[in-house]
């Protein structure tokens, strides 16, 4: 129980539903992922969501698939033309060394790249069939389709726990009913909720930094995003909150679609069912990440999985 | 014997040595020095202050305006209230005017101006409105709204002057604290899919509002002390008024009036003022701070 009386019991949480949570069910006939474009181009704006309640609100991820994306910083190129693909509902983790335009190149599915002063970006991002940049396309609605994890835990400072999750369904205006079943279904797939419960309004600041990291994930579970980037979620994590997160990982793949830029080979062994391995901002290899790890079939990536570089 | 040779040897090499020392207390004393300097004038300002001023106060000091009659004696002279209630009046209108516009142009330079050239030139032109006389700003409004409008003097043009001389203020202490405000907070709120407005007003205010409260203190008490501007657009008078259209008395006209005059009398209620002045100053301060500490979480 909470100090401001905020229970998980008075919240309309189907007690059903939570189990569900970390492993729906859905046919591959489910037509969820136009229901996820309609609301990025707006035209299914006055519709509502099948269902208001979050937590069963679980849809299947969408497939991303970068074409010929080319990345600058003013004129420096950064990603040379990738192509690229994401499948739904898998985990594709990008290893490389650093500065080759790993982390530039999730940035761009979300449009975040363009928020650097004189950053650009050229060529196809499209979930599913539609274009990111496509000048028709709210770059807002982007956003809430493809959620986002960085590399340091960073909870807004001036937030609580609750308000932290509440953030997501706030900011982007709208959608507050539910906002207390929308947090405790965020919290509860990001693992953090039994540690929490107790505290939702102490500031977010003072969690440890994987609860922070795992609280930032929750944070952007809770806009409901079809697809989650994350940029090098555990490098500033210890062994056992780097675990968590990639045992978390493992679960929300079956809800939404997984990019995982990392540092660390073994991390994107265990957690990736694919993996691409990116070198002075080209890809240079894709594929199962046994494959890549075992019989990659490009002598860079060879040298590179096996610390011969890099 | 020769094994104790060597760890002395060793010793001897990661000791510190004299002169090293002494070259660090040298620093270390100079350093102690300045600060002790620069505290002299400081005390000394306190000290006046508290030994002049507050011979003068006594309750009908706050509750009686000034008579204008300085030569019979200590009782007939009057009080400052009409000039603590016209600074109170003057200085809320100026950082009505000031603080809003203030920090809506330092959110424009940091969110959206960044480094164009329109930014870089509103930069330039806030940098030369700092260094910028407060008395300009007096004689600017005097010509523009008095002589120009064939008006007089008004309580709200002293407040224009002064809410001029704090713009620049105001701009650069915001947008110095709205750049600190770390761009990882910025991009994940908008990487929720929250609108840039939002994140401005939910995010980044927020976080930068107890710096900001320090900058847009540190206008409001220059303002407050400000004598220069308002002595030709506010004027001054003896009797309270609450009418900003009117003419208004303020604590630093006052001050300067009374100063200069022959009755001992007055020159103490000069005195009494400026320790009132530093005193409303303050009190400012305490209160803004612990607003500041309350609103934060973190």
């Amino acid at each position: 129980m909470t100090p401001d009386g905020r229970t998980p019991e008075v919240t309309d949480v189907d007690p059903e539903s939570s189990p569900e949570l970390d492993r729906p069910e859905h046919s591959p006939s489910d037509p969820s992922p136009e229901h996820g474009l309609r609301r990025i181009t707006g035209a299914a704006t006055a519709a509502p969501p099948a269902s208001s309640n979050a937590n069963v609100e679980a849809k299947p991820g969408l497939t991303v698939r970068l074409e010929q994306l080319r990345a600058f910083y003013g004129n420096a190129e950064q990603v040379k033309g990738v192509d690229l693909e994401f499948r739904a509902n898998e985990v594709t983790a990008i290893i490389g060394p650093s500065g080759c335009g790993k982390s530039t190149l999730v940035r761009c599915i979300n449009r975040m790249h363009e928020e650097i002063p004189g950053a650009r970006a050229e060529g196809r991002v499209l979930l599913e069939d539609l274009d990111v940049y496509d000048p028709s396309v709210d770059v807002v609605a982007v956003r809430r389709a493809v959620g986002m994890v960085f590399q340091k835990p960073n909870p807004f400072p001036t937030m609580s726990i609750f308000d932290n999750v509440a953030a997501g369904p706030r900011l982007s205006s709208g959608r507050r009913r539910d906002l207390h079943a929308k947090v405790e279904a965020a919290l509860r797939s990001a693992g953090l909720w039994d540690e929490v419960a107790g505290r939702l309004d102490e500031p977010g600041a003072g969690l440890s930094g994987g609860q922070q990291q795992r609280l930032c994930i929750a944070r952007s579970l809770a806009v409901d995003p079809e697809v989650i980037l994350m940029d090098e979620p555990c490098s500033a994590l210890d062994p056992i909150a780097t675990l968590k997160i990639e045992e978390l990982i493992d679960e929300l793949k079956q809800r939404v679609t997984i990019v995982i830029v990392t540092h660390n080979m073994q991390q994107a062994a265990r957690v990736a069912d694919r993996t691409a391995f990116m070198l002075s901002g080209e890809l240079v290899e894709v594929g199962p990440t046994e494959e890549i790890f075992t019989k990659p079939s490009d002598s860079r990536t060879e040298e590179y999985v096996t610390g011969k570089f890099g | 014997m020769s094994a104790q040779n060597a760890s002395a040897e060793r010793l001897a090499r990661f000791a510190v040595s004299p002169a090293r020392r002494r070259r660090d207390r040298l620093a270390r004393g100079g350093i102690l020095a300045g600060t002790a300097l620069a505290l002299i004038p400081l005390v000394l300002i306190v000290y006046y202050l508290l030994s002049k001023g507050l011979g003068a106060w006594s309750p009908s000091f706050f509750t009686t305006d000034p008579t204008g009659n300085t030569f019979f004696g200590t009782s007939s002279i009057g009080g400052i209230k009409s000039a603590i209630l016209g600074t109170v009046e003057i200085v809320a209108l100026a950082s009505a005017i000031a603080i809003p516009l203030g920090i809506g142009v330092a959110i424009w330079l940091v969110e959206y101006g960044r480094n164009s050239w329109f930014a870089r030139t509103v930069r330039f032109f806030v940098d030369v409105l700092t260094g910028v006389p407060s008395i300009v700003f007096g004689l600017f409004v005097y010509i523009v709204l008095i002589v120009g409008t064939g008006s007089t003097y008004a309580g709200y043009k002293g407040s224009i002057a002064l809410s001029l001389l704090m713009l620049p203020v105001v701009i650069r202490s915001a947008e110095v604290i709205l750049m600190l405000v770390p761009a990882a907070l910025r991009e994940s709120a908008l990487a929720l899919g929250a609108p840039r407005w939002r994140v401005i007003f939910s995010i980044v205010l927020p976080t930068a509002l107890p710096g900001m409260i320090t900058g847009v203190l540190l206008a409001v008490a220059r303002a407050a002390g400000e004598t220069a501007p308002l002595l030709f657009t506010a004027a001054a008078t003896l009797k309270t008024n609450f009418d900003l259209g009117g003419f208004m008395n303020s604590l630093p006209v006052q001050i300067y009036k009374d100063v200069t005059s022959p009755t001992p009398a007055v020159v103490t209620r000069a005195w009494g003022a400026a320790l009132t002045l530093v005193a409303m100053i303050l009190l400012l301060n305490l209160i803004a701070r612990l607003i500041a500490r309350r609103s934060r979480l973190a």
